[in-house]
């Protein structure tokens, strides 16, 4: 291993890390209701393929992969589906989708499962195919399908990385699961090796978890792999996969590249944890680590089912009187949420009871004085006060000529931002603005494209109608002479 | 003094024969402004401007007979983009033209519906599938909401739906807070 390198800027904000890692994980218990939602990962949501009043098994599928970025959602446990409608959901814009709801028998009895004794007699491609369908997607927050990240076609994977930085505060899952569960993940970063064919493997985790170092090291040299468990600095966002790869490479990703452009691979650790459960035990990705943190009396990881309530999950730890809402993931990527009633998704890694001695609500903004501190502090390396200047102004083309997407909405600019500009606001609304614009100005063209056919259409016909008509007119003609003739011959 | 008559009689040739060859080989087909006033108009085809359709009303912009603020579909920032591109200003909406209407699809209620074919010429991008004496129905993601169907029906069994915001088409709204100066 070389020398750690750095990326550009990155903050500390306070870590909160050690309330949640008090207790070891506990399993959630089994709600009255689950509520799995068919969206719950990057790309297209699934196809429902049960019905209303079925009786479905633990890991039985529910939604079929519908679209090449997609994955399959499965019942987390045994039970009747009561119903499959709109329900609200963990998005920042409060907008209900599609769910299904599911009743418990409490039986919890599994579907068959069909694990995979030797992962090296099957092909990438086979076993990219079994993740896909066991709904396998990035535990890390973002819940891109793991599959399509595996499909690397010709490229050569020099250094696979396991990202188990977990930079953001508050959040504490990836280092439980590594603390408890450490044999289990590295069994699975084997599997991902094998399915990339990767030269190295390295194994980033940042140095406020000295636990989690130890039990991963010791993991490492029982299974006699050549990994390497690297310790990084802690400095937020560290866990940004362009900045481990940073970090641990010295490699930078080019704008508008991907980590396999360069020859690298990167997984979240529970990512890797559930493709093991996944091909080893037959398991779909039916429960995940949650951390419940923030205003509670005792802040814990919980092993929850996907579909368990949020309301019900954050009561086992005892919500403060003074909360005033609910964060899902960490206080600086995170989203409020709309409603506590919502589910527990494959990309929920924490729950933060938010409170005003906890997070002062921002004094008012002032204007942009140019002090350049958020350029200091962007791990992309932009100019966060002239993107947001382009983006207050609508000006989207200059916002995307000053590398707009290679944004990665840490929140590092508005935090230290002196005059509490809600920065990365701006950047998403711009983002959002240019992909509906993008999506406008495709259907306007295939609009145009259909008119233009339509008339061409028209015209052809007309013609051809005309065309028949002169023929008919000719036969017509030619047939009535035709008799005038023979009635010629007949008075002859 | 004649070779200086025969150098530049000669030069004026080659000259001449260059722009000939550029004026044939680099000869561009229609107006090009045509096109770029085309591809800011948002290809609804629905007739609101009065001309058939948005190439012509281009066309006629093009051409210095039409207004830029005739184009409700295009909303308000249609118009700036066409007089960003034209280099003339800004011209609000008003007179004769309709106000913006938010974005919306046809659809016909089938069991109203009596074949008759009618809204299918009307379409002007072929979005309506069906035949004559057979059910008609819309193919919403083509539909770019003209509303030319809905009055050629005879049994008004067409109606325009308002497209509702989904979570996939959700977009970040502009942050809106108090901007104050400590006093």
């Amino acid at each position: 291993m070389n020398a750690l390198h750095h990326f550009h800027g990155g903050i500390h904000p306070p870590s909160h890390k050690a309330e949640s890692t008090q207790m070891p994980i506990a399993h959630a218990p089994l709600p009255s209701r689950l509520v799995v939602p068919f969206h719950q990962h990057a790309g297209e949501a699934a196809k429902p393929v049960v019905q209303v009043g079925d009786h479905v098994l633990k890991g039985q599928l529910i939604g079929l992969p519908d679209g090449f970025i997609s994955s399959a959602v499965h019942a987390p446990t045994s039970g009747t589906i009561a119903a499959i409608d709109m329900q609200p959901v963990a998005h920042p814009s409060g907008l209900p989708n599609l769910c299904a709801t599911l009743t418990p028998d409490g039986r919890d009895e599994w579907v068959a499962r069909k694990p995979v004794d030797d992962y090296r007699s099957h092909s990438p491609a086979e076993l990219q195919q079994l993740l896909r369908m066991a709904g396998v997607v990035g535990l890390g927050g973002a819940a891109f399908p793991t599959d399509i990240k595996l499909l690397i076609g010709k490229k050569k994977i020099d250094t696979l990385i396991l990202n188990a930085a977990e930079c953001e505060p508050f959040i504490t899952c990836d280092d439980m699961l590594m603390r408890e569960r450490a044999a289990e993940i590295v069994k699975g970063a084997e599997i991902l090796c094998f399915m990339v064919d990767a030269g190295e493997v390295l194994i980033g985790i940042e140095d406020n978890k000295p636990e989690a170092i130890t039990a991963m090291q010791q993991a490492v040299s029982d299974s006699g792999m050549n990994f390497e468990v690297v310790t990084i600095p802690t400095i937020y966002p560290g866990g940004g996969a362009k900045q481990l790869i940073r970090v641990l490479t010295g490699l930078e990703v080019p704008s508008g590249k991907l980590p396999t452009d360069i020859g690298v691979q990167c997984f979240n650790v529970a990512t890797t944890y559930s493709v093991y459960r996944a091909l080893a035990h037959g398991e779909p990705l039916l429960s995940r680590i949650v951390t419940v943190t923030g205003n509670v009396r005792q802040a814990r990881n919980y092993e929850a089912l996907i579909g368990t309530p949020i309301d019900g999950l954050v009561a086992l730890s005892e919500v403060l009187q003074d909360s005033n809402g609910y964060i899902m993931g960490g206080p600086m990527m995170g989203i409020p949420l709309p409603d506590v009633h919502v589910p527990v998704v494959k990309a929920t890694n924490c729950v933060i009871a938010a409170s005003d001695k906890l997070f002062p609500p921002p004094p008012p903004a002032l204007p942009c004085i140019r002090c350049t501190r958020c350029v200091e502090v962007c791990p992309a390396d932009l100019q966060p006060q002239d993107l947001y200047w382009y983006a207050k102004a609508r000006d989207f083309g200059k916002a995307q000529a000053y590398s707009l997407f290679d944004c990665i909405e840490c929140g590092a600019c508005s935090y230290v931002c002196p005059s509490h500009i809600p920065l990365v606001q701006y950047y998403r609304f711009a983002k959002s603005e240019i992909h509906a614009r993008e999506k406008e100005k495709q259907s306007a063209d295939s609009a145009r494209e259909r008119h233009e056919f339509h008339l061409h259409r028209i015209e052809r016909e007309k013609r051809e109608k005309a065309e028949k008509l002169a023929a008919k007119e000719k036969a017509a003609q030619a047939a009535k002479s035709a008799v005038e003739h023979s009635d010629a011959g007949v008075t002859r | 003094m004649l070779s200086a008559l025969l150098v530049m009689a000669a030069i004026a040739i080659v000259l001449g024969a260059v722009l000939g060859f550029a004026a044939i080989k680099f000869r561009t087909e229609g107006n090009p402004l045509v096109d770029k006033i085309d591809a800011i108009l948002p290809q609804t085809q629905c007739g609101q401007c009065s001309y058939p359709g948005c190439k012509p009303y281009a066309t006629a912009i093009a051409a210095g007979e039409a207004d830029i603020n005739r184009c409700p579909p295009g909303g308000e920032e249609g118009i700036r983009k066409l007089a960003d591109m034209l280099g003339v200003d800004f011209k609000p909406f008003g007179g004769d033209t309709n106000a913006p209407k938010p974005k919306s699809v046809a659809f016909i209620d089938e069991s109203t519906c009596i074949g008759c074919t009618l809204c299918i010429q009307a379409c002007p991008v072929d979005a309506i599938s069906g035949a004559a004496k057979q059910m008609h129905t819309i193919i919403a993601a083509e539909c770019t909401g003209c509303e030319l169907c809905v009055a050629p029906c005879p049994v008004d069994c067409i109606s325009m739906v308002v497209i509702e915001e989904k979570i996939t088409s959700w977009k970040w709204k502009y942050p809106v807070y108090s901007l104050t100066t400590p006093a």
